[in-house]
């Protein structure tokens, strides 16, 4: 598919831009707007975009569709996963002040740690499920 | 936003409804951001203006460009979606004035979050750290929600069974 050459390059220059942010709204979650679901979402805009732009071909291609399919249950994982080690070590069900020894340090990182579940099951949804559409459009 | 929707229940153009919906998620996510709700404003801006834009679009390849006429009577639903909005207009009545603080849902528990975020958790932005620390439990099921919801979408599209 090839689109205006307007379209395509200032979509290449874009896209950095709006993954960047992506991460700066997962990682800035604590301190502005934002979190896991919200640059989940951003994030899996670029890929969507990449998609609309280059077409399904290359993009299947350079993420295939394989990644996003293990990243769905991958960040619910992360998430259970970070819960169930705090109720190992004697805390409660997702208490964070177990991951460190300072209480404070402990919710940072727990924070830290589902927000990145919430991310990667946020990208794989919802990429898996623009990706499952367009094949399916094209009879 | 009233005019939007008008618009997107009058048009017979599915593809001019999508854009209208997009619109109306805009002028959406701009309210909630006047109502200093920032990450339910980001949170509309990214998913109901731009991902879910793109999907319908995608969905407009399976179907017809404009909408069929409906064989069914629209006289009933419409006095039931009248009655219950009425009804529901009528109960706002009831409520405390927009921005007062003596109401019980500030009384109860969001002053304690407010007061207690800082010093237990460290995190200055209140709403990660309700829904991260201390509803960690009800963000899980919505995690979950999201993995049931794609898992399900695969499933009912995935052509090569």
């Amino acid at each position: 598919m090839r689109l205006d050459l307007l379209l395509r390059i200032s979509t290449k220059i874009f896209l950095p831009f709006i993954a960047i942010f992506a991460f700066y709204v997962q990682f800035h979650g604590d301190y502005g707007p934002g979190g896991g679901f919200q640059a989940g979402v951003i994030f899996s805009a670029t890929i969507i975009l990449f998609t609309l732009i280059f077409g399904e071909k290359r993009a299947k291609s350079d993420f295939p569709e394989k990644i996003f399919h293990v990243m769905i249950p991958l960040g619910v994982l992360i998430f259970m996963s970070t819960g169930i080690y705090s109720l190992f070590i004697g805390y409660n069900f997702l208490d964070y002040d177990a991951l460190s020894h300072h209480p404070k340090h402990g919710q940072h990182l727990g924070i830290l740690l589902i927000e990145i579940g919430v991310f990667v099951t946020v990208i794989g949804s919802m990429v898996s499920i623009f990706y499952s559409f367009i094949s399916g459009g094209k009879k | 936003m009233a005019i939007t929707t008008l618009g997107i229940i009058r048009l017979r153009n599915l593809f001019s409804a999508v854009i209208l919906s997009t619109i109306y998620s805009f002028l959406m996510a701009s309210l909630l951001l006047v109502f200093d709700a920032v990450d339910v404003a980001l949170t509309e801006a990214a998913v109901g203006a731009g991902i879910s834009t793109v999907l319908m679009i995608c969905v407009l390849h399976y179907t017809k460009r404009n909408e069929a006429h409906s064989k069914h009577n629209p006289i009933l639903a419409i006095i039931i979606s009248l009655v219950v909005g009425g009804l529901l207009i009528y109960g706002t009545y009831g409520l405390p004035p927009f921005g007062a603080s003596d109401t019980p849902i500030h009384e109860h528990i969001s002053s304690q979050y407010l007061v207690r975020s800082i010093p237990e958790t460290g995190v200055p932005n209140v709403v990660t750290s309700v829904l991260a620390s201390y509803r960690g439990f009800d963000t899980l099921g919505e995690i979950i929600v999201v993995f049931t919801a794609a898992i399900g979408v695969i499933s009912l599209l995935r052509r090569d069974t």
